[in-house]
C-alpha cells in the first residue's frame, strides 16, 4: 500500500453515499467467526486436551496388560484387538464431560461473549440482522463440534493403528468386517456423535442469549448436561430417559453391530433434530426481541 | 453531492424508553437535518446514550416512533443502518485480536462491503485517525485514546450518510480531540450529517450547527446553535435609577420574565424588536443609564435547561 493509495480510498470511503443492493450472500462472517473460535488460545488449549486423550489412552493400554470391564460398549478391552477401537473407547471416555464442555464453552460465549465486550452492539449497527447473527453463530457450533469430535477420532485412529494394528475388525456382535468397513464405521460413529454434540450446542446457544455473562452460560449448559446424564440413570424416570438428548448419544455403539441396529440411531438423530430446532428458535424468540444494552 | 436540505436525517416522534423503574426517554422528538452537525447534549444519565441505542434498534422503543436517512427503524434497518456508522457508549473490540483483524471482522459482517477492496478501505480508515502504525498490535494494549480512535476508524470503513457518534472525544488528548472535530468539519464538508453527543459543551459549541438538549429524559430544547443562543433566552438590560418603572415599560413592550434590582432591570426579549426599547423608556422619561442585549452562552443555556445540579439524573 502506498502513501497516494490510503488517501484515494479515504475519497471514495466518504464521498460515495452507500448504495446498491446487498452483495450475494458468502460466508464471509461465517469465516470471521471460525478464525475466533479456532484462533482464541484457550479453545486451542481445549482441543489439545480432547486430542490427548485417545493418545494417553493407547499407549496406556499398550504399556499395561489388557483388562475388562466398564459401562458401556467395551471398546477399551478391543482396543489391543484393532486400532480402531482407540477412537471409540476416547469418544465413549470424552462424550460425557469433555466433549460437552468443549462445545458449552463455544456456545455459551457465542452471544453472552460478545455482549460482555460490547462488540455485539457494532455487530448489530453494522447491520448483522438477528436472525442471521444467530444463523452464523449456531453454524459456527455445528462446525466446531464436527470439528472437535472428527479431531478425538483422527488423532485416535493414528495412534490406534500405530501401537495396535489396522487389519479385520471383530464388531461388537462378533462378527469380522475388514478395515474399510471398520474405518466406515467409525466414520459413520463419528458424524453420529457429531450431530448429537451439535444439538447440544443449540442448547448452549439459547442460554448464551439469556445473559452477558459467558462463563455463566458455559457453566449453565455443563450441568444441563450432567443433570441429563443423572435423570438418564435414575431408573424410576426410566419413562424420560428417552426424551433426555443425552440418552441417545452412546447408542453410537449400535453402529459398531451387524447388522446395524438402526432403530436407537433413527431415534437419536430425530431427538437431536428435534433438540436443535427447538432451542435455536428458542434463542431467536429471546434474541430477536431483546434490548441489547451491553 | 447535493443533499435536499428539507430531507430529514433523524426523525423521532414521542420516542419513549421505560425500564423497570423508570422513565430513560420520554417523549422525545428529534429533528436532524441533512448536512447538519448535531450535537446532543444532556447531562449524564439524561437519556443520550438510550436515545441513540433506540435510533440504531438496539433497544426497542416502549412507545414513539423514528426514521433515519427517511426509512422507518427498525423495519428497514437492514437498508439504512449500511449508510449509518456509530460509536455507541465508547469501544468495544475483541482484546485478542489486532486493530486491523477487528477492522477486518466488522468489514466482514457487511453485506453491502467489497471483499476485495477490504484491505485498502481498512487501511484507509486507520490511516485516517491515525492508527496504520499500531494496527498489527492487538486491541489488549491499546489505550483509551487509541481505542476510541479504532472505533471511529470503524465507522469511517464504509462511505456513510449519516455518522452516530456517542462521546467521540472521550479519552482523547487534546490533539486527538482537535483531530477528531477536523475529522467531523471534513466529513461534514463531504455531505454527511454527524449526530455527535457529548458533555463538553465548549467541543459542542466550536463544531455543531443543530443541537439538542436532554434533561432528565426530555428533549428540553432542540434548533440551530445561532437561534437557540439568539432567539431563545436573549435578554434585554437596562441600567436605570428607576428600575420598577422601567419594568413596568419593559413589560408594556412584550418583554416577559422581567427582574428588577437596585440599579436594572431586565427581561426576556422574545421576539420584540430591540431598538424599540430605549426610545419607549425615553419617551416615559426614565433615565437610560446603560442598556444591553444579554446573548447567553451555550453553558449558559445549558445549565438554565438543565440545572446546575452535579448529581446524575434518573
Amino acid at each position: 500500500m502506498s502513501a497516494a493509495e490510503p488517501a484515494v480510498g479515504v475519497q471514495t470511503a466518504v464521498g460515495k453515499p452507500a448504495t446498491g443492493m446487498p452483495r450475494r450472500p458468502s460466508s464471509r462472517l461465517l469465516r470471521s467467526e471460525l478464525r475466533i473460535i479456532f484462533g482464541r488460545r484457550r479453545n486451542l488449549a481445549g482441543l489439545l486436551v480432547l486430542a490427548a486423550v485417545p493418545i494417553v489412552m493407547a499407549v496406556a493400554v499398550k504399556v499395561s496388560s489388557p483388562r475388562r470391564g466398564g459401562d458401556g460398549p467395551d471398546f477399551i478391552g478391543s482396543i489391543t484387538g484393532n486400532g480402531l477401537f482407540v477412537p471409540l473407547a476416547a469418544l465413549t471416555i470424552e462424550l460425557a464431560v469433555f466433549l460437552p464442555l468443549a462445545v458449552a464453552a463455544i456456545s455459551g460465549d457465542a452471544v453472552a461473549g460478545e455482549a460482555n465486550l460490547g462488540t455485539l452492539r457494532y455487530l448489530l449497527t453494522v447491520p448483522v440482522s438477528r436472525t442471521r447473527l444467530l444463523i452464523v453463530k449456531y453454524l459456527a457450533i455445528v462446525i466446531f463440534s464436527f470439528a472437535a469430535t472428527f479431531l478425538i477420532t483422527v488423532v485416535g485412529v493414528l495412534i490406534g493403528v500405530a501401537l495396535f494394528h489396522g487389519g479385520n475388525m471383530t464388531l461388537l456382535s462378533g462378527s469380522q468386517v475388514g478395515f474399510g468397513v471398520g474405518a466406515l464405521r467409525v466414520l459413520m460413529a463419528t458424524i453420529y456423535l457429531s450431530i448429537q454434540f451439535a444439538a447440544f450446542g443449540a442448547i448452549g446457544l439459547f442460554i448464551s442469549t439469556l445473559t452477558e455473562q459467558p462463563i455463566a452460560a458455559t457453566i449453565a449448559a455443563v450441568i444441563l448436561n450432567v443433570a441429563m446424564f443423572i435423570l438418564n440413570s435414575i431408573p424410576q424416570l426410566s419413562w424420560l430417559g428417552p426424551w433426555l438428548l443425552t440418552h441417545w448419544w452412546t447408542s453410537f455403539g449400535d453402529l459398531l453391530r451387524a447388522p446395524i441396529a438402526w432403530a436407537p440411531i433413527g431415534q437419536g438423530l430425530l431427538s437431536a433434530l428435534c433438540y436443535a430446532v427447538v432451542f435455536w428458535l428458542g434463542a431467536w424468540a429471546v434474541f430477536a426481541a431483546k434490548d441489547i444494552t451491553s | 453531492m447535493s443533499v435536499p436540505v428539507t430531507d430529514t436525517a433523524v426523525l423521532t416522534k414521542g420516542l419513549t424508553k421505560r425500564f423497570r423503574h423508570h422513565t430513560a426517554v420520554d417523549s422525545v422528538d428529534l429533528v436532524v437535518p441533512r448536512g447538519a452537525v448535531y450535537g446532543f447534549l444532556g447531562p449524564n444519565g439524561s437519556g443520550k446514550t438510550t436515545t441513540i441505542r433506540m435510533l440504531l434498534g438496539l433497544v426497542r422503543p416502549s412507545s414513539g416512533e423514528h426514521e433515519l436517512l427517511g426509512r422507518p427503524m427498525p423495519t428497514r434497518a437492514n437498508e439504512v443502518l449500511p449508510r449509518v456508522g456509530s460509536l455507541v457508549e465508547g469501544p468495544a473490540f475483541h482484546p485478542y485480536l489486532s486493530g486491523r483483524a477487528n477492522l477486518n471482522r466488522l468489514d466482514s459482517a457487511d453485506r453491502y462491503s467489497d471483499p476485495a477492496t477490504a484491505r485498502q478501505r481498512v487501511d484507509a480508515a486507520l490511516d485516517r485517525v491515525g492508527l496504520l502504525g499500531a494496527a498489527g498490535k492487538r486491541y489488549r494494549i491499546y489505550s483509551l485514546g487509541m481505542r476510541q480512535r479504532l472505533a471511529i476508524a470503524a465507522t469511517l470503513l464504509m462511505p456513510r450518510e449519516l455518522l452516530i457518534l456517542d462521546e467521540p472525544t472521550n479519552g482523547l488528548d487534546p490533539q486527538g480531540t482537535r483531530e477528531v472535530r477536523h475529522l467531523i468539519g471534513s466529513l461534514c464538508a463531504g455531505g454527511t450529517t454527524v449526530l455527535v453527543s457529548s458533555h463538553l459543551l465548549s467541543e459542542v459549541e466550536q463544531i455543531c450547527t443543530h443541537v439538542g438538549v436532554m434533561n432528565a429524559g426530555r428533549l428540553v430544547a432542540q434548533g440551530p446553535v445561532a437561534e437557540l443562543r439568539i432567539g431563545g433566552a436573549q435578554r434585554a438590560r437596562v441600567d436605570t435609577d428607576q428600575p420598577a418603572a422601567a419594568a413596568t415599560v419593559l413589560l408594556e413592550l412584550g418583554l416577559t420574565d422581567l427582574r428588577t434590582e437596585a440599579n436594572q432591570a431586565d427581561g426576556a426579549l422574545g421576539d420584540v424588536a430591540a431598538a424599540k426599547i430605549v426610545p419607549a423608556l425615553v419617551h416615559a422619561g426614565i433615565p437610560v443609564l446603560g442598556f444591553a442585549i444579554e446573548r447567553p452562552s451555550l453553558e449558559d443555556l445549558f445549565v438554565a435547561l438543565t440545572g446546575e445540579g452535579f448529581d446524575v439524573s434518573g
